[in-house]
């Protein structure tokens, strides 16, 4: 059984049909790309997987279970965690307590804890300091842990944004556009990170990529959508050298 | 870590500062150099102080823009004033008046979260709108409201004294726009203060729990927040909550600090929101201890300027207004940091490691 | 009969509310802000017309004219120099600060030259009361005039936008100031020509207020301003057929509701209306509805 399930997933705006039947099979451990030209729906899908918009019809399976209409906050809670094209990080807040806010749900101590700062509240923060410690080291981040957000340069605010999704323990992690903006000596260093991710956390990724060097280079299966419907789906290989996809890309 | 023991140090740096204020303030006293004016003050201050740290849980913290805090500060004031002249003769001055606190808290609380209903609905300058709304209908039904007491129980009225109907004997308590008259004098500086470092403790170690995260989170923004599983309704609405209900108790201290007790314009209208806010934005959006600081300085400031007589709130207006230019205006903030005092003593800051916004 | 007078005293206070919701609109629309010192600027607007009037016993109309100048040149003068340099400030909370500081100032200037003790203020208007229905409909010359100035302000202001090529600029302006700068547009200029308008409709909506309501105050100004920011609110802020509707709605529900339920409570039900109508359609009446992209 797939981790995750989408069949027949549509969503229109106004008349438009921005997503059609799209359908997706990710396998647990898998490394799978979304991608297709500007304006295909890629980053529609993802807000339909985490529920910024419902879906007119079709159904979304996770591990199993039904997150189809979910609000987000019920989505992330079931195991789907993502990132955004325009990095939206908590910029006021310290590169630590980005990812503290991340492991909200998995280390708590009531309000009151909080307030009276009792042995459970020192007790949770410092486990919950040793974590997040623990991811910002994954992603080389441990030395900026007391930066504001917003003074890390953009490749250490996408893996910042990274390791946020991640302390919320996903089963599912969506990166859209990881690489944007990214030059190719970044490019690279991202591809290793993402492929570190998986082995280490053992982490299933879909992700969305404008990159095909980046795309090609890790991604074990694609989907090409194309004006929000599917154009292709399956290995890399086959799919890059579809003469619909090179189409799709590269025009007649 | 290293990261907590900063934020409790700055902590304690904010609360040493009202506790020496304090101190300084007590000994002049005692030593008799400090005018009778300064004195009507000192409660007054405490008042400002808890209010102007109250709302900046909502918006440095939370990042809404509230101008209705007065409302809420009326309603702990009414609520905690009623509770205490109905229990004056009933209760030793000390628990009743503790009471009153508690009493008028609640109060506010519940009115804080009837407007999080409208928090979680609207954005930005419409929300503001609706707690300016909110405080003038608070204010404006303050004074049609009429309370009396009899031996039959409670008298409720919004028309006069009269429809209450009372028995020979029995006693108004909320007299419309006369307000309530008689409270017990309960409130004193050392009270005042006692609240102001109550406050503080629970705003500062609010901000630096999972809930303070959670609610700045949402500030900063609002998707992403919902993206990692933080429920934003709910931490909207206790950033409300707690707000109001603090708000709540500086209302009950300002009610316990008067014998008269009405709601004009002046003490619970949009102006005294509106001062607050000033309060929260010029000692720093979020940064609790600057909101302290700005509150005492720009309420003595009006007394210190006392000797210019008609130009003293003329002055109030225009340093206000220089303060802000000084103090957000990208140009001087560019000029003052080319001719920091750091700068030129050639000290190289480490400018770029941060502090909790909340602890600048 | 009661119940229509009722109505047309509602309609006639609405249209000073709408000509001040005007202000705060086209205000909010281009510089996204709310000039909390608008109202203040109605009060200064008021004040040259009673020196020039009944100090000095000047024609009203040249005063009234007189008085829009004054207006004007404050009102840009006001932006020039407290609200421009924050135009770029880290917080938008900043210049709302900085308006409410030239709010106490201009209300304090008044209190220094005027005192605090109200003026009466000499009607402007010297239509004479109409009578209609056998002598059971009154209406005032200043309700005529007031409900013409506002029809005719309302059609004038539609059809600059629409029109001119500074009314067009006007609306680049509050789409997008960066994109509209890269136009060629005079984003400074288009500003600073908004906040002559709006302070000049300001002067107007001072005088048709204080000729209704002749008693004048260094205060004057605060409340009919909040008001008409609620109404601005009410009908979607940034919208100017919005401040319009708002405006007149909020008059007839404030004067009804004085009329019908409660005089003390008539604030009360106004702002609770507003919030009611906000919670059924959170941008107001005709305001836009902005999806925030994902």
């Amino acid at each position: 059984m797939a981790l995750l399930d989408v069949q027949n997933l549509c969503i229109s705006f106004g008349g438009l049909r921005a997503v059609d039947d799209f359908e997706i099979h990710v396998e647990k451990g898998q490394l799978y790309g979304l991608i297709g030209p500007n304006g295909a729906g890629k980053t529609t899908v993802f807000n339909l997987l985490t529920g910024v918009y419902k879906p007119n019809e079709g159904i979304i399976r996770l591990d199993d279970v039904d997150i189809t209409g979910k609000k987000t906050i019920e989505i992330n809670k079931a195991g789907i965690a993502r990132t955004f094209q325009n990095i939206r990080l908590f910029k006021g807040m310290s590169v630590l307590d980005n990812v503290k806010a991340g492991l909200h749900n998995h280390y708590k101590y009531s309000s009151l804890a909080g307030i009276f700062r009792t042995p459970a509240y020192h007790r949770v923060e410092k486990e919950m300091d040793e974590r997040a410690m623990e991811l910002l080291e994954v992603f080389e981040l441990e030395k900026e842990a007391d930066y504001l957000a917003s003074n890390l340069p953009y490749g250490k605010q996408r893996k910042l944004e990274i390791a946020r999704a991640l302390a919320t323990q996903p089963k599912l992690l969506l990166l859209d556009e990881p690489a944007a903006g990214m030059n190719p000596n970044e490019t690279k260093e991202l591809m290793e990170t993402i492929c570190l991710i998986r082995d280490r956390f053992d982490m299933t990724i879909l992700l969305i990529e404008h990159d095909m060097k980046l795309v090609s280079g890790i991604c074990q299966e694609l989907s090409v959508l194309n004006f929000g419907r599917i154009l292709a789906q399956g290995e890399t290989g086959s799919v890059l050298n579809d003469p619909q996809v090179i189409t799709a890309y590269l025009g007649e | 870590m290293k990261k907590i023991n900063k934020s409790t140090k700055n902590n304690l740096i904010t609360y040493g500062i009202v506790v020496i204020a304090y101190v300084i303030v007590m000994l002049l006293n005692v030593t008799g150099h400090i005018s009778s004016l300064m004195e009507g003050l000192l409660v007054p201050l405490c008042i400002y102080v808890i209010l102007a740290v109250s709302l900046n849980l909502v918006v440095g913290i939370l990042g809404e823009l509230s101008i209705g805090h007065a409302g809420f500060m009326c309603v702990g004031a009414f609520s905690g004033a009623f509770f205490s002249m109905c229990m004056k003769e009933a209760m030793p001055a000390m628990a009743r008046f503790l009471l009153a606190l508690v009493i008028g808290a609640v109060c506010a609380a519940a009115c804080g979260m009837l407007i999080g209903v409208p928090v979680l609905r609207l954005k930005g300058d419409y929300l503001a709108i609706v707690t300016l709304a909110f405080g003038e209908i608070i204010k404006n039904l303050m004074n049609v409201l009429y309370i009396g007491k009899d031996s039959r129980g409670f008298h409720v009225s919004t028309k006069d004294m009269i429809a209450l109907g009372l028995e020979p004997g029995g006693k108004t308590i909320i007299n419309g726009p006369q307000g309530i008259t008689g409270t017990p004098h309960d409130a004193s500086f050392t009270i005042g203060i006692i609240l102001v470092l109550l406050t503080l403790f629970i705003i500062l170690n609010l901000v630096h729990s999972r809930d303070g995260r959670a609610i700045m989170a949402i500030r900063d923004n609002r998707i992403a927040a919902e993206s990692i599983g933080i429920n934003v309704m709910k931490y909207k609405m206790m950033a409300f909550t707690i707000s109001a209900s603090i708000a709540g108790v500086a209302g009950v201290l300002y009610a316990h600090n008067l014998s008269t007790l009405t709601a004009l314009p002046k003490n619970f209208g949009y102006n005294m929101s509106i001062m607050i806010l000033v309060y929260v934005v010029l000692g720093g959006i979020g940064n609790i201890r600057g909101s302290v600081i700005a509150a005492v300085v720009l309420t003595l400031l009006p007394e210190m300027l006392r000797g210019l007589s008609d130009y003293r709130m003329l002055i109030y207006a225009i340093v206000l207004i220089g303060l802000m230019l000084f103090n957000w205006s990208p140009k001087a903030i560019a000029l003052r940091e080319k001719y920091s005092l750091r700068r030129i003593l050639g000290k190289t800051g480490t400018k770029n490691v941060s502090e909790n916004r909340t602890e600048e | 009969m009661s119940f229509i007078s009722y109505l047309i005293n509602g309609i006639s206070l609405g249209s000073v509310y709408a000509i001040i919701a005007l202000g705060y609109t086209m205000v909010y629309g281009i510089a996204k802000m709310l000039n909390f010192a608008h109202g203040d600027v109605i009060m200064i607007g008021s004040y040259v017309v009673f020196v020039m009037v009944s100090g000095m016993g000047l024609s009203p109309i040249l005063a009234v004219i007189v008085s829009m100048a004054v207006c004007t040149v404050l009102g840009i003068t006001i932006e020039r120099v407290a609200y421009k340099p924050l135009r770029m400030a880290a917080s938008p909370l900043a210049v709302l600060i900085t308006a409410i500081g030239v709010s106490y100032l201009l209300q304090n200037i008044a209190l220094l030259i005027f005192s605090a003790n109200p003026k009466s203020f000499k009607s402007v208007v010297t239509i004479p009361t109409v009578s209609l229905a056998e002598g059971q409909l009154m209406i005032s010359g200043e309700t005529i005039v007031t409900i013409a100035a506002c029809i005719i302000i309302m059609t004038g202001l539609t059809l600059f936008i629409k029109k001119t090529k500074a009314g067009q600029a006007m609306l680049a302006v509050s789409e997008d100031k960066g994109a509209a700068q890269l136009m060629g547009i005079n984003v400074n200029g288009t500003i600073a020509l908004t906040f002559a308008i709006g302070s000049a409709l300001a002067a107007i909506a001072g005088v048709l207020l204080c000729s209704t309501y002749p008693s004048l105050t260094p205060y004057t100004g605060a409340m009919p301003g909040i008001k008409a920011f609620v109404a601005a609110v009410f009908g979607g802020i940034g919208s100017v057929p919005g401040a319009m509707i708002g405006g007149i709605l909020l008059g007839i529900i404030e004067i009804l509701s004085k009329a019908y339920i409660s005089s003390q409570m008539a604030d009360a039900i106004v702002f609770a209306v507003l919030i009611v109508v906000l919670l059924v359609k959170p941008t107001g009446i005709l305001g836009r509805e902005i999806q925030e992209k994902v």
